[in-house]
Formats: C-alpha cells, structure tokens, sequence
C-alpha cells in the first residue's frame, strides 16, 4: 500500500431521521486540530435522502469539505448499504484518517468497513494525537478500564477509530467558514441488502441525554432506595441538574439505563458531577473522570472516588444532601 | 438448524484492582469467566435447541486453558466443541481475530452464527461483525430478542440509543447478543460430569486456509504502541466534618469555582 496517496480527515456524520448527531459535530472539532496539526483537509460524509440542507453546517462546525450522498437507500441506517457507500467513498479519495462514532450505528457500520477494507480499526478512543512521525496514535481504555492502550496503525490506511459520545468538544458554530460541497452518488450492489427494517420503536424514557447536563447529581449503591433517589433528585431540582447514576441502582431498576454513567453506560463531562455514595469502581470513573469539579460524598474514606474527587466529603449522603439542598434553596432564591 | 457460537475466555474484568500506590494493575487471583455476552449468546442457542431441536457448536479462540469454557458450555448443553489454538494466531487484534475465527467457520455448517457483543477485556465489539464481512453474511448487533420462524426466517429485536428496531433477516446470518438477552442457564450436575469426558477438537493453522499474513501479530493492522494505567491522581481536598460543616465546605470551594 502506497501510504502517501492518502491524505485528509474524514468524518462519518451520523443523522437519524435526519438529524445530525451531536458525537459528528465532536468528531469534526477533533478532526478540525487533526487536520491542522498534518496540514491536511476536513472532509464530512454525510449519507441520507433528502438531506443537503444539513450539509452548510457542518461546515460551520469545521469542515472544508462535505461529501453528500442523498439516496433512497441511505435514509435509514442499513449496515449493508452504509458500508458500500463508505467503501466507495474511501477508494475514490483515500483517506488517510476515518473518525466514527461510537453509537450502536458506528459500532456496526465501523467494523464492517474495516473488514471490508483490510485496515484497521481502534474503538472508543479517548485520546487522538498525531505523532512526530505524523500517525495518529488512538488512545483507549482496555480490560474494563483498568488499563490505557496507545494503539497505531502503521502500514494500513485509512486509519480507522470510533470514538463515543460526550469524549471530544465540538467547535463553537462559526457561520462565517467557507467550504465546498460535493456530490457523490453511490452505486449499490443491492444483492447484498438482506437485513429488512420493520420497525423503529422510541421509548419516552431514553430521551433524557445525561451527556447534555451542566450538573449531574449521582446515586451510587449508597443511595440506592427511593427515598434516596427522591433527595437526589430534590437537590438536583434546586441545582437545575440531571440525576444519573452508578451501574448498582440502574441494574436493581430504580433509574433507566439512560442515566447510566460509566464504561457500559455514558461518558459524561459535566462542569459539576456529584457522586454520592458511589464508591468509583473503575469502570464507573472511566465515564466521568474528565468533569470539571468532582463532589464525592461517601461514608468509606477509602472509597476510590476519593482519590479522583476534587472534593471528598466523608459522611452520610442521607444527612448531608438534605441539609445541602436547604442551604442551596436559601441562596439561590 | 446448525448454530455456531463464539465464545471467548476473559479476565473477570469486575475484579481487577490497581495498586493504590503504584497505580499498576493487579491481576493476580483474577478469575477467568465466559464473557458474558458471549454466554447470552451461547443461552440464545440452547434456547433455540429447546425449541427446534438445534445443534449447537461452541468455538473458542485462545491459548490452551480456554478448555474451560468449552467444558462449561458442554456442561450447559452444547453438542459440539473446538478450540482453535495456535501459536500462529496469538499477537491478534480484532481483524486477525476475526480473520482465524472466519477460517475456522468457514469449515463448518450452519444457519446461523452467534457471537457476544463485545467482550469485557477489550470491549471493542468488532470481532463479531468483522467475521460476518469475511463469510459474506447478513449480521444484526445489539440483539435483544430473537424469534425463529421454524423455516428460514429470524426476526430479531435490536437495541438502540433511543429505543429498538425490529428487523427481519433470512439464514444464514450473524447476530451479536447482549449478555441482557436472556438469562443463561445453570450447568446441570450431570452436565458438569459429563463435559469431562466429552472431547474437545483442537485446531490449529493446519485446519483452516487462510493465508498466514492476515494471522495473529503478522495479520494484525492495528500495533498496541504502549499500555499505561492511569495512576493515581490526589490533589483533592477531603473533610471528615459534621453534617453543617460539610455543607459549608461545599458551597463555598462551589461558589470559588463559579459552579453557583
């Protein structure tokens, strides 16, 4: 493989119904620092029917380029025509970089690709970096979180990496970027469609995006009643937060699994996460540790949440959140 | 129905702990379990087995005390089990994983493939689709649910972010099972007494025909540059005060850093 003949950044823009996912809109933000540290172009794929309208903004959010492919076959997500689509795409401009998602849709769509390819492909990254020897070093958690792998790949192009939600930063929208918008139509081997959608079903209770929050209030194995989740919730009310929390009480079924923050669940960045009566099982640390103030709250002072915690207050989450929401209440009026 | 189903042994990942002073990891006394999607899958098939009279084959990549899940899977209820074990496929990452798995399905019969999600060593859910785009095969991620309509037709619920699809797909095809699937059956006693006296096939690059370039380190795109831990971080305050007090504490560290 001539490695030189592939340049540039590319991201796959997921949308569902339409709608652009917030994770492309990070993905570009990273690729944008990528593309600038290599001297190189960021090129946005974007796959649906009827869809052009979205493509000026992705520009916007740090594009140069935007390939548009509009088909009746790409409205929703298949992984069989996806990945004719990103295959043809990546032979006609050969990328050197290719940035996923990491939702169920990338997760699928991103190995696919990969096989198709005979290249390689890093998951959940947490960390891109580009080397002095311009490669681009994928760094992610390995066994369940306990261990950071810096992974490259050297011989193979594109270099492939899905990322999850909430890990990078999006550029702030910047209407005023010029780019170009092209084009492309896919030519689909439509033997290969086997898979057949028969319905798409929203449940109310996942719309909550935990990703979202300034503040999150947490409930570990601690507060893990309903009593405890009701001061949970009482001090996030005052706070304008979201509750979320620890794998414990999303598996006895006191919150949804939306709510759930760690290596199974989100990965969060809140500007103020509080954790109480979580104990910070590696697994749950991994999907918060990068929020900007850290309140622990624990009755055990060897909690490991303790050692990650801004701030770590050893007590009772029962006494200390009611008085704190009272406190809170006089003062925020 | 043939049924295939790719297990994989791993580190009770659950029971790692880092050195509180060193920050590395420890992995001494660190059981090794079925993943467990791997064993939603693997109850997926028994299931079906119940129902339709299945034949049920396990196969495991890995060194050579990954026996042990075979014989678990056996003691479950599998009817057939190989262990592909080879000094040529270790090094793999997911691709040459999948490439060996690949080889070794491609030997067999079947209607339809099962493998875990992901798995919690790596939790990179690639190997299952990976195999899939190798032997040309229809797959499904995210299975929930799963009902066969006793000819050719399976009709699988998937998850989502925001809810399920609904899907049809026709065998032969590759799904990848949440451990939240179903909940796997206990070994029977007479199971666990007959898994060890059934035979387990070893196979090696002799059985399968896939080029020894796209094998183990050699066949791998993807090179591990370093592994780390992520140490131990302590520059936080930590107060052991009464209840008033803790509360003063936190709004006044919150009112200096502008979070109220």
């Amino acid at each position: 493989m001539d490695k030189t003949q592939y340049k540039n950044v590319f991201v796959f823009v997921e949308q569902r119904e339409g709608q652009i996912q917030g994770v492309a809109l990070e993905l570009l933000g990273k690729a944008r620092e990528l593309a600038d540290n290599l001297g190189e172009k960021v090129y946005a794929i974007l796959l649906g029917n009827n869809i052009s309208d979205k493509a000026q903004s992705l520009i916007a959010m740090g594009a140069d380029n935007v390939v548009l492919c509009q088909d009746a076959e790409l409205e929703q997500y298949y992984t069989e025509s996806y990945t004719q689509a990103i295959c043809q795409i990546v032979e006609k401009y050969k990328p050197s970089i290719l940035l996923i998602g990491a939702t169920t849709i990338g997760r699928d769509l991103g190995p696919r690709v990969s096989a198709r390819l005979s290249t390689g492909l890093t998951a959940d990254c947490t960390r891109l970096e580009i080397s002095e020897e311009k490669e681009l070093l994928m760094t992610r958690p390995a066994f369940g979180g306990n261990l950071m792998a810096t992974i490259i790949c050297s011989d193979h192009r594109p270099q492939m990496s899905t990322v999850r939600p909430g890990v990078m930063k999006a550029l702030a929208k910047d209407d005023s970027r010029k780019g170009e918008i092209e084009n492309m139509d896919i030519v689909f081997n439509k033997d290969k469609f086997r898979v057949r959608i028969i319905e798409n079903v929203k449940e109310k209770g996942n719309m909550v995006d935990i990703a979202d929050a300034k503040i999150l209030v947490s409930g570990g194995r601690g507060c893990g009643t309903e009593e405890g989740l009701k001061r949970l919730k009482d001090l996030a009310s005052v706070l304008k937060a979201e509750v979320s929390a620890s794998r414990a009480v999303v598996d006895s079924g006191l919150m949804g699994h939306e709510r759930q923050v760690g290596q199974t669940g989100k990965t969060v960045r809140p500007d103020l996460y509080i954790a109480c009566g979580i104990s910070g099982a590696i697994q749950h640390m991994a999907g918060m540790e990068e929020s900007g103030f850290i309140l622990a709250i624990n009755k055990d002072r060897y909690a490991p949440i303790m050692q990650t915690a801004d701030l770590g207050i050893i007590g009772d989450a029962k006494k200390i959140i009611p008085a704190l929401t009272e406190r809170l209440k006089s003062i925020m009026k | 129905m043939k049924i295939i189903v790719c297990i994989k042994q791993v580190p009770d990942t659950t029971e790692v702990r880092l050195d509180p002073v060193t920050g590395t990891l420890i992995r001494d006394g660190v059981p090794s379990i079925i993943n467990p999607d791997d064993k939603g899958g693997l109850e997926l098939a028994l299931s079906l087995k119940d129902l339709y009279g299945a034949h049920v084959t396990v196969i495991t990549m890995g060194p050579t005390q990954a026996d042990a899940v075979l014989r678990e899977a056996y003691a479950m209820g599998a009817d057939r089990a190989i262990l592909l074990t080879d000094r040529k496929f270790a090094g793999a990452d997911t691709l040459a994983t999948s490439n060996a798995l690949a080889g070794a399905l491609k030997m067999l019969e079947y209607d339809l493939i099962i493998t875990g999600r992901q798995a919690i060593d790596g939790d990179t859910a690639q190997v299952g689709p990976q195999i899939a785009e190798h032997l040309d095969l229809p797959q499904v991620s995210y299975l929930e649910n799963l009902e066969y309509d006793g000819n050719k037709t399976f009709r699988i619920r998937k998850a989502t972010e925001e809810g399920y699809q609904i899907l049809e797909v026709d065998s032969p095809c590759l799904v990848t099972v949440l451990a939240s699937a179903n909940k796997a059956r206990y070994m029977s006693v007479r199971g666990i007494i007959e898994a060890y006296d059934k035979d387990v096939e070893v196979w090696g690059f002799d059985n399968i025909s896939v080029d020894e370039s796209k094998l183990g380190l050699k066949g791998s795109p993807t090179k591990v540059k370093k592994a780390f831990t992520k140490g131990v971080k302590s520059n936080g305050e930590v107060f052991e005060v009464d209840t008033e007090e803790a509360v003063g504490i936190i709004i006044s560290r919150l009112k200096e850093k502008f979070i109220i």
